[in-house]
């Protein structure tokens, strides 16, 4: 097996990081099919099967700089963003402590203003101009930053959508759009959402750069997301990316997708789960030994472990609060 | 003080909002070198440049969503819809986004963000150049809605509005633009979002009214005097949330109140405050509350004669008035 990595600028420790960050949040999203099968939380909204490109296109940001808005299938990129185990099972138990809202929002609607990380919501694409506004707002204050926003592939017919794309492109802003096409909106597959072969195709009605990558693997995420943040910084405004993908649970906890389609065709599509692929490509480098796979896997379910018995033993927000902050409060 | 008309107040509120504080710009359809279809940024793209008054793509949704997420970046944008009629394309924005945003993020972010917008008739606008959209966005926790009847308040309220760290609707009568003016100072004044006004006192009969109605209140109320007809006028000045103590006091006042609105009647802003003094005043009242608004009809029609039909007039409230005061 080739080695793709190097060339890229990353040492073997760096690919193992990156790995590392995936399983994590695939034993993660495990873990929350399990509390709510138990029926400890209410609700799961799943990422299996987009880890890849949601933790290869964190690597390709600037972490102390950049503004993000991550859709709700982004467990992978706000971990490798800085959210932390804790936080995400917080935010999953709903308590007062988990920073995206406090318990406010169904799992899975991020938002942590210290991490430069927009708070999403539940009608799909509203972030996308929000994205765009951010860029256009350090433009006019001359910070060199790059906005950068996800969502699914259904979701880019969205009159939101468009609008964001258009106005990006007019005014030339540091946006990239990732849309993480999973090849099913609910029950709806891609052809009946598209009627262009790749949602990047939608770029060039916008003047801006488009490109459709492999999001099964997290070097080919990395090495298109880079390219569209390099030219965001040198000015050569928004670029669409697409990662291509697959997605490998029901659409949430409360769907069903054997009315829709079939197991055989998941099963394929479990063949290509960049999970699996990228822990083989570090193996058959010797990167991943079985020594560091074991560890790894230990650690990461001993976190879990911990993250869960914080969350689930963390109180909720206190009932009076439902009336705090609808409004800017004074003292 | 200056005489000025309404729509150089709000120009005159923006321009020195803009000189005081740089994070302020202007974005929207033709508010560039056109100076808005109402001229109400006229002279900002000389003054301040492209970078801060932004000629954007047609696209209302984009207008509200960019400006919130410049909001959420900390500047503080002001975003023309060109008619509160086309404010539709963005109310997911303003209902789903810039409303929530502070709750559904516990505090973390917030939306300092004014939508500017004309609204009203008596322009020949017909049914979609005509129309009041306060009523849709008035049970919507998170918002603020402005509706001034002065220059003067237009001034001091269009300025509170930018330096409000929640989100402001702000809704400009268009016939008033050009049609109503008065004394406004020239330096820096803001007043207080959330606030009633008492515009005349009087014993009578309680009006409650905002926009343009609160003049032909005023004018009603003259030509009562000569028949000895004394008018207590409030003007709501922002319309949600509502002054409710205000709304109460001034029932309480004459013990008769007639509410005027230009909006539908049905679900109006008026509904509401009928229901404010229902649930406080039961004991107050002498005569059962009134309502003068537009008719139920989806909205104001071009030709003149169907036009006056709808609107309201000066005349229109001198007779519901007296109609009160004789109960
Ligand atoms: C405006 C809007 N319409 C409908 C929904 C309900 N809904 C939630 S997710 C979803 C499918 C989204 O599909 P896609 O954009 O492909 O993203 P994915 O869930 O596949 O990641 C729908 C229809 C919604 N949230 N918002
Ligand atoms: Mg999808």
């Amino acid at each position: 097996m080739q080695n793709r990595h190097h060339a890229l600028g990353f040492s073997d420790q760096d690919v193992l990081n990156m790995y590392e960050i995936m399983l994590e949040t695939r034993r993660f999203d495990e873990r929350l099919w399990l509390l709510n099968r138990s029926g400890k939380i209410p609700f799961v909204v799943s990422g299996q099967g987009q880890e890849a490109a949601q933790v290869g296109a964190a690597f390709a940001l600037n972490k102390e700089k950049d503004y993000v808005a991550p859709y709700y299938r982004d467990y992978g990129f706000v971990l490798a963003w800085g959210m932390t185990l804790r936080e995400m099972m917080l935010n999953n138990f709903a308590k007062a402590e988990d920073p995206n809202s406090a318990g406010r929002q169904m799992p899975g609607h991020f938002s942590y203003r210290k991490l430069r990380m927009l708070t999403h919501s539940s009608p799909v694409t509203t972030q996308n101009p929000h994205a765009v506004g951010v860029a256009l707002a350090a433009k006019l204050k001359g910070d060199d930053i790059v906005s950068f926003v996800t969502f699914g592939e259904g979701s880019s017919n969205q009159g939101d959508f468009h609008e964001a794309c258009n106005f990006a492109g007019v005014h030339k802003l540091p946006v990239i759009f990732l849309c993480e096409n999973n090849h099913y909106a609910i029950s709806v597959g891609l052809k009946h959402q598209l009627s262009c072969e790749h949602v990047s195709d939608r770029a060039k009605g916008y003047g801006m750069f488009g490109k459709t990558f492999d999001g099964n693997d997290p070097l080919a995420a990395y090495a298109a997301v880079k390219e569209a943040a390099d030219r965001a910084h040198r000015g050569e405004g928004p670029s669409l990316l697409e990662a291509n993908f697959y997605r490998l649970t029901p659409h949430t906890s409360d769907d069903n997708d054997m009315t829709y389609r079939t197991k055989a065709e998941v099963d394929e599509a479990k063949k290509h789960d960049g999970v699996l692929t990228f822990a083989a490509y570090l193996r058959e480098l010797n990167i991943l030994t079985a020594d560091k796979e074991k560890e790894m896997e230990e650690r990461i379910k001993k976190e879990i472990d911990d993250a869960t018995d914080y969350a689930e033993k963390a109180p909720f927000a206190d009932q009076d609060s439902v009336l705090r902050y609808v409004y800017e409060e004074r003292d | 003080m200056a005489v000025i008309s309404y729509i150089e107040a709000v120009t005159q509120a923006l321009k020195e909002e803009m000189e005081r504080d740089e994070d302020v710009f202007v974005m929207g359809e033709d508010v560039g070198k056109r100076g808005g279809v109402f001229q109400a940024t006229k002279g900002l793209y000389e003054e301040f440049g492209e970078k801060r008054v932004i000629d954007t793509p047609l696209a209302e949704s984009a207008i509200v969503g960019v400006g919130i997420g410049a909001a959420m970046y900390g500047l503080r944008p002001v975003a023309e819809m060109q008619f509160s009629d086309f404010m539709l394309p963005a109310a997911n924005q303003i209902i789903s986004e810039a409303a929530k945003t502070r709750y559904r993020s516990n505090n973390d972010w917030t939306v300092p963000l004014t939508i500017r917008a004309p609204y009203g008739g008596g322009v020949h606008g017909g049914l979609y150049h005509s129309q009041s959209m306060e009523a849709i966005f008035a049970n919507v926790p998170g918002l603020k809605i402005v509706m001034p009847s002065t220059p003067y308040d237009v001034k001091g309220l269009l300025k509170a509005s930018i330096r409000s760290n929640d989100p402001v609707i702000f809704f400009e009568h268009k016939r008033a633009y050009r049609l109503i003016k008065g004394e406004v100072p020239e330096g820096d004044y803001t007043l207080p979002i959330g606030k009633a006004d008492i515009k005349r006192e009087g014993n009578d009969v309680t009006v409650i009214s905002y926009g343009l109605a609160v003049h032909f209140a005023l004018q009603a109320a003259e030509k009562l005097a000569e028949s000895g007809i004394s008018t207590h006028i409030l003007d709501l000045r922002t319309v949600y949330p509502l002054d409710r103590e205000a709304v109460v006091n001034a029932a309480k006042k004459t013990g008769k109140v007639l509410l005027v609105t230009e909006d539908n009647k049905e679900g109006s802003v008026m509904s509401e405050v009928a229901a404010t003094i229902a649930e406080n005043c039961l004991f107050d009242l002498d005569a059962p509350i009134r309502r003068l608004a537009a008719p139920d009809a989806p909205s104001m029609p071009y030709a003149a004669p169907l036009e006056k039909q709808f609107l309201l007039s000066s005349e229109k409230l001198e007779q519901a008035i007296r109609d009160l005061a004789e109960y």
